[in-house]
């Protein structure tokens, strides 16, 4: 039980935040948003995946992925091509000239399913694949990276070159991977329409569960000995490693844990949203995800959650009526906050948090006051 | 072949020589270290102390020359490597984790879990507590241990490194300049310390004070130019002509 309350939760603040978050996200926006809104929610909290590995990777581990875009795209894809081979059955596709393979392949005179689609057709393969490649190509990354001691402005250079060179190929390769579109039309999961309102609320469901579980597991890691010497190498790298700890190691794990955070939030992406495209794995992308975690808070994995779900308010509101000021914008809020609230939302939280929870329980204790009694014994009547 | 060359020395270092871009910061040097003996590196800024610690420390790596701790080789370990053998070291600017209290601090220097998925695992028990709590005390800190350590005066933070390194219960420790910075009673203190943790195990301390070398050092070495001018007791040292002329005169 102790367990469960300092590890999963992180003591009483942790659980406190953890609630509000759950009630938000899993009673709150259902009740009160339509299915379009619910939807277009899901999609946004499809990014909080990667904003809260960068509260790992960057707010804990100090090393700064300007290519989160790359596992979020990883794992989008691998989703994608499982749904589009289901989407493309010989039945579907009797018009093409080879009937069986997705169209685009058709349009680009490939006759034949290439090899490394085959495993797509089964879904076990691809939830494995979801979860594995993009921390396989991490580790990588990572192993070439961090046992050469590359780190800091290098590394983050490094894995946004990875995230051009890996947008450049997709979008230059459209036989095999649907180019610059992406992979689009898709239609059922196992014979299941996720096109429709009630697949899309379970969707839903399920990516908020899933999110709400990635986090509990990263405080399980950062409230470990493992979490504290992620810590100590943002500050002090050499002490670590002269206290007897192979730190490139640590880096590497932190960076694949990353990585699959971020690929399972790219397939819930592509399930929810029903296409996935090059446009979620480059420069641009990668380096939103990094302003979520900023503006949430990066040492705040709850934090994440919260900036992803602004920042994206605000792209939709902003980007509608004055596209072209978006981005100013929005580059304007990150140079701002990191200069004047390194912490982000959390750190306003933590500084003036206690003022409002103080106001809201003076105003509910008011309000019950000025509520006859009386009254308040005919709601509990109703209720029953 | 190997028995000619064992020595019953903690530390033997011979013919170690670094050059940096053709300027040998250690030139040539034969230096050996004692089971329980705390010695002494003195010499002037730039003599190549320092280097000399990074050296052995695999923080900088030797041109040529040997450096063999229990008969072992340290050249070409890694730097966890040659910590997990038994050298531990301290650094001349106090480095410790700034933002994890004196207790984390020690926690994470505490010489288990030391791989990825041990450190996952982890368990503050009993006896990691019990051993962080006797550390804490040598080093006079048992009453800060939920202090971060960005708060702890400059001496303090001295004593928490030291307190890292005695964590893992190192057969060879390394201090650098570790009473810099400190008012004259904590000198005083550390000498106690040094004294006494000294007890079981070769210490290798670099220093500028005169007054707390001569309390602490069983042997002193006057490095000058990357190369040993004078070796001994402090007061052979001290009487020594060229040591006088090079660096005690000034
Ligand atoms: N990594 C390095 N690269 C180039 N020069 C170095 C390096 N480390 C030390 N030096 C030089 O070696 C000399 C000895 O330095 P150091 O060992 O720090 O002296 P000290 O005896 O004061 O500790 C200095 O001249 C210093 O500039
Ligand atoms: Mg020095």
């Amino acid at each position: 039980m102790s367990f469960v309350y300092e590890k999963l939760m992180g003591g009483k603040k942790g659980l406190i935040g953890f609630i509000i978050l759950a009630a938000l996200i899993l009673v709150i926006f259902p009740l009160f948003l339509d299915s379009f809104r619910l939807n277009l929610v899901g999609k946004y909290l499809t990014y909080a995946f990667a904003a809260v590995s960068l509260v790992l990777l960057w707010g804990y581990g100090g090393i700064l992925s300007l290519g989160q875009g790359i596992f979020f795209g990883l794992g989008g894809y691998a989703m994608a091509m499982f749904l589009k081979l289901e989407a493309s059955s010989p039945e579907n596709t009797a018009i093409q000239s080879t009937p069986g393979i997705p169209d685009f392949m058709d349009w680009n005179q490939i006759t034949e399913l290439p090899w490394f689609w085959e495993p797509f057709t089964s879904f076990t393969f691809t939830v494995l694949a979801v979860l594995i490649i993009p921390a396989a190509f991490a580790y990588l990354i990572g192993a070439a990276m961090f046992k050469r001691r590359v780190g800091g402005v290098y590394f983050a250079i490094i894995t946004q070159v990875i995230a051009v060179i890996l947008t450049v190929l997709i979008v230059g390769q459209q036989g095999l991977t649907g180019g610059i579109n992406g992979i689009t039309d898709l239609r059922t999961l196992n014979g299941w329409d996720i096109t429709s309102d009630s697949a899309k609320n379970i969707f839903y469901f399920v990516n908020c569960i899933l999110l709400l579980a990635v986090i509990l597991a990263s405080r399980v890691i950062l409230t470990s000995k493992f979490g504290r010497i992620l810590l100590a190498v943002r500050d002090k790298e050499d002490r670590v490693r002269f206290s007897g700890y192979d730190v490139a190691n640590f880096k590497i794990f932190v960076f694949c844990f990353a990585a699959m955070i971020s690929a399972i939030g790219g397939a819930m992406f592509t399930l929810q949203v029903g296409f996935m495209s090059p446009s979620f794995v480059g420069i641009v992308p990668s380096i939103e995800m990094v302003i979520f975690a900023a503006v949430g808070g990066r040492m705040s994995l709850i934090g994440a959650v919260y900036g992803t779900l602004l920042i994206n308010f605000g792209k939709t509101t902003f980007s509608e009526s004055f596209p072209e000021m978006w981005l100013f914008l929005i580059g304007g809020l990150f140079i701002a906050v990191v200069m004047l609230f390194p912490n982000g939302l959390a750190g306003l939280w933590d500084d003036y948090g206690h003022h409002i929870t103080h106001k809201l329980r003076f105003i509910t204790k008011g309000v019950s006051k000025l509520i006859p009694q009386s009254m308040l014994r005919k709601v509990e009547d109703t209720r029953s | 072949m190997n028995m000619l060359t064992n020595t019953d020395f903690t530390l033997s270092i011979e013919d170690l020589t670094v050059s940096f871009d053709g300027f040998k910061a250690v030139d040539n040097l034969n230096f050996y270290l004692d089971k329980n003996e705390l010695h002494v590196v003195i010499g002037p800024n730039g003599a190549g102390k320092t280097t000399v610690l990074d050296l052995i420390c695999g923080k900088t790596k030797a041109t040529s020359g040997s450096i063999k701790f229990l008969n072992h080789e340290l050249t070409g370990l890694s730097e966890h490597a040659i910590v997990r053998a038994g050298v531990g070291r301290k650094f001349q600017t106090p480095s410790i984790y700034e933002n994890l209290t004196v207790l984390e601090n020690l926690e994470v220097s505490y010489p288990y879990g030391r791989g990825v998925f041990g450190s996952l695992m982890f368990k503050r028990n009993e006896k990691v507590l019990n051993k962080i709590n006797e550390i804490a005390k040598e080093i006079m800190l048992d009453h800060a241990l939920d202090t971060e350590a960005g708060l702890l005066s400059h001496g303090q933070k001295q004593w928490l490194e030291i307190g890292m390194l005695l964590i893992q219960d190192p057969q060879l420790l390394m201090l650098d300049e570790p009473v810099a910075g400190m008012s004259v009673k904590e000198r005083e203190q550390t000498a106690e310390l040094l004294n006494k943790i000294s007890q079981g195990r070769s210490v290798l301390v670099i220093e500028h004070d005169m007054e707390f070398v001569a309390r602490i050092a069983h042997k002193v070495t006057v490095l000058h130019q990357g190369k040993i001018l004078a070796t001994g007791d402090m007061e052979t040292v001290q009487n020594d002509p060229k040591v006088i002329e090079v660096y005690l005169g000034h």
